[in-house]
């Protein structure tokens, strides 16, 4: 059985389009990412995936429950980690536990155990009885973990479950979200817009960009559309004419040229390096540097969306603070 | 449909909350006692319509103060659906298999206990002012109408949190919806001294029969007799509470 299968999915906010008639399955047992700036709609795929929003038009299963027919199946089935943390900070970690073990029907007993066992995954049972608010980022985040698997969801959605955090604790939920996706057979859905999140642990990728999928596979068939190796060249001197030149070349896939740099795609990059070199003396530009890199999956949303995810967040900030001044504007 | 174990556990969650928030206790009976003090030296004797004494004032005073404050705090009560909204955690509430209406009666549970142990409090502290109620009777006659006032509030808070996306429009509630109703309850001076057309707005206040109920089973002074107080309050509280169960259910927790 399919855990999501979702069909023309479609979400109108008074006339803007967050999400824009999406169509995708997730197998039971695998990890799928939804990767894409902030504003793609990964949010709002998930809000209505997980009950708390309408869908405008579309359908959607999820563990074989319809979203907007089966609402109660399909939270019995789910455990959802928000973006924004959800907890009662005026209560402790385990009170916390409590209250979603009892909203999801779990008798006294089972729920002692599951809450020990979560409590030990997460490393947070020494800290059970403390307030939250006195809790790390970290903490918190992973004691929404917990509390989103107490219940034993069949389905598990982690809506950018790393964001804000250091990189060390990034790296231990990376490895319990691996653990617990491997050890559980739950499903997890996660949606990230940080590349190398989405790469180390997801099985499959959908690439969101304005609503819409723009790519959808495994993180390496996303990487081998692109056709091999990720070759820069750092030079000095006027490079028209050998950019003319590599142009007219079959084996060059694509070619970018910025303040005297060049990134090339081709195939076996390694072998292809010296001839480069050679192309580059022959046509007077003295080549000062060169990387050689596997594709990563920004290469991957640079090709098709023209854009880089950090310049599309850089933009999303532009935007934001000129809207600020705007609305301020208007209040003076 | 009903969770009782729902419902349970939003109480319970309320009752941690309130007992940890000394802040907020304090706060919630500081100010009917401001006003009690401040207000019960300054009118000492009140003309009350149909009665041909005047009457202590404190003897008036202490219902409607006690209405005041079932006002505020099931408003409020209400109301703190936003703080969830704003805190993230009514996602957590919404995203539970349990029936919308078992969170609203959860909520209401919770928030009829807060305000119930709040009005006691102002009673147990206004019997050792010296105001003296007649008799268990009364007593529980007056928990009946405090139950009822809290409920309808809630409602209207349920209400205005369903409509509001955020925290912006808390003080327009408070200054254009509580403040009104507050003062055409006759809880501080009896409706029958307002301009006629006032009285008429005074009718439609749910509080106003709320306040003369209390005060007609506290102090044996009332406007109307306690049934009809009591038919009109249990009538508008289920009003309120369907609305606000309806308005919340339609609403979007994100």
């Amino acid at each position: 059985m399919k855990a999501i299968q979702v069909k023309n999915l479609t979400k109108n906010f008074n006339g803007i389009v967050a999400v824009d008639n999406i169509t995708f399955d997730v197998d039971t047992g695998e990890l799928f990412g939804l990767l894409g700036p902030n504003g793609a709609g990964k949010t709002t795929t998930i809000n209505m995936l997980s009950t708390l929003l309408k869908k405008t038009s579309g359908s959607g299963t999820v563990a074989g429950f319809d979203i907007s027919k089966n609402k109660d199946d399909v939270r019995r089935s789910i455990g959802v980690v928000f973006q924004e943390p959800a907890l009662d900070t005026k209560l402790t970690g385990r009170e916390n536990l409590e209250f979603h073990s009892m909203m999801y029907g779990i008798g006294k007993e089972d729920r002692k155990a599951r809450i020990r066992d979560v409590l030990n995954l997460v490393d947070l049972a020494e800290k059970e009885r403390v307030l939250v608010e006195k809790y790390s980022g970290g903490m918190k985040r992973r004691l929404e973990i917990a509390r989103g698997l107490i219940h034993r969801p069949k389905v598990l959605f982690l809506d950018e479950p790393t964001l804000g955090l250091d990189a060390q604790t990034r790296r231990h939920i990376w490895d319990y979200i691996k653990r617990l996706n491997r050890e559980t057979d739950v499903t997890i859905i996660l949606t990230t817009h940080y590349m190398e999140e989405a790469d180390f642990l997801c099985s499959r990728i959908a690439i969101m960009d304005q609503g819409k999928f723009v790519a959808l596979g495994s993180p390496s068939m996303l990487k081998d559309i692109l056709g091999g190796d990720v070759v820069t060249l750092e030079f000095e001197g006027r490079a028209d004419e050998l950019i003319n030149l590599m142009e007219s070349l079959e084996w060059i896939k694509t070619l970018t040229q910025y303040n005297g740099h060049l990134t090339l795609t081709l195939e076996k990059g390694e072998r292809r390096i010296p001839e480069l070199i050679n192309l580059a003396n022959k046509n007077d530009v003295k080549v000062t540097c060169v990387q050689l890199r596997k594709p990563s999956l920004e290469d991957v949303f640079l090709h098709y969306t023209g854009r880089t995810i950090r310049q599309e967040e850089a933009s999303q900030t532009e935007r934001n603070k000129s809207m600020m001044r705007s609305r301020m504007g208007r209040r003076r | 449909m009903i969770s009782r174990t729902a419902i349970y556990v939003l109480w319970l969650r309320e009752m941690k909350r309130f007992l940890r928030a000394k802040s907020r206790i304090f706060g919630t009976v500081a100010m009917p006692l401001f006003f009690l003090a401040f207000l019960g030296m300054g009118f000492r004797k009140i003309a009350v319509p149909g009665m041909t004494e005047e009457v202590d004032s404190f003897l008036f005073l202490v219902p409607g103060i006690l209405g005041m404050n079932l006002l505020f705090s099931s408003t409020f009560g209400g109301l703190s659906v936003l703080w969830d909204r704003e805190f993230g955690f009514l996602k957590e509430i919404m995203v539970a298999p349990v029936s919308r209406i078992s969170i609203v009666m959860g909520r209401i549970a919770g928030g009829v206990t807060t305000a119930l142990i709040q009005g006691l409090f102002i009673l147990g502290i206004s019997t050792l002012l010296g105001f003296r109620i007649k008799s268990f009777l009364s007593l529980g006659m007056a928990i009946v109408f405090m139950i009822l006032i809290s409920v309808a509030f809630l409602g209207l808070g349920l209400i205005f949190a369903s409509k509001m996306k955020d925290m912006q429009g808390f003080s327009m509630v408070m200054n254009f919806v509580i403040f009104p109703l507050f003062f055409l309850s006759g809880a501080i001076f009896p409706v029958e001294n307002f301009p006629s057309w006032l009285r008429y707005i005074a009718h439609l206040d749910p509080l106003t029969y709320g306040v003369d109920g209390l005060r007609g089973v506290l102090a044996g002074i009332s406007s109307y007799s306690i049934l009809f107080n009591f038919v009109m309050m249990v009538g508008l509280a289920m009003v309120m509470i369907f609305l606000g169960a309806y308005f919340f259910e339609k609403s979007e927790s994100v």
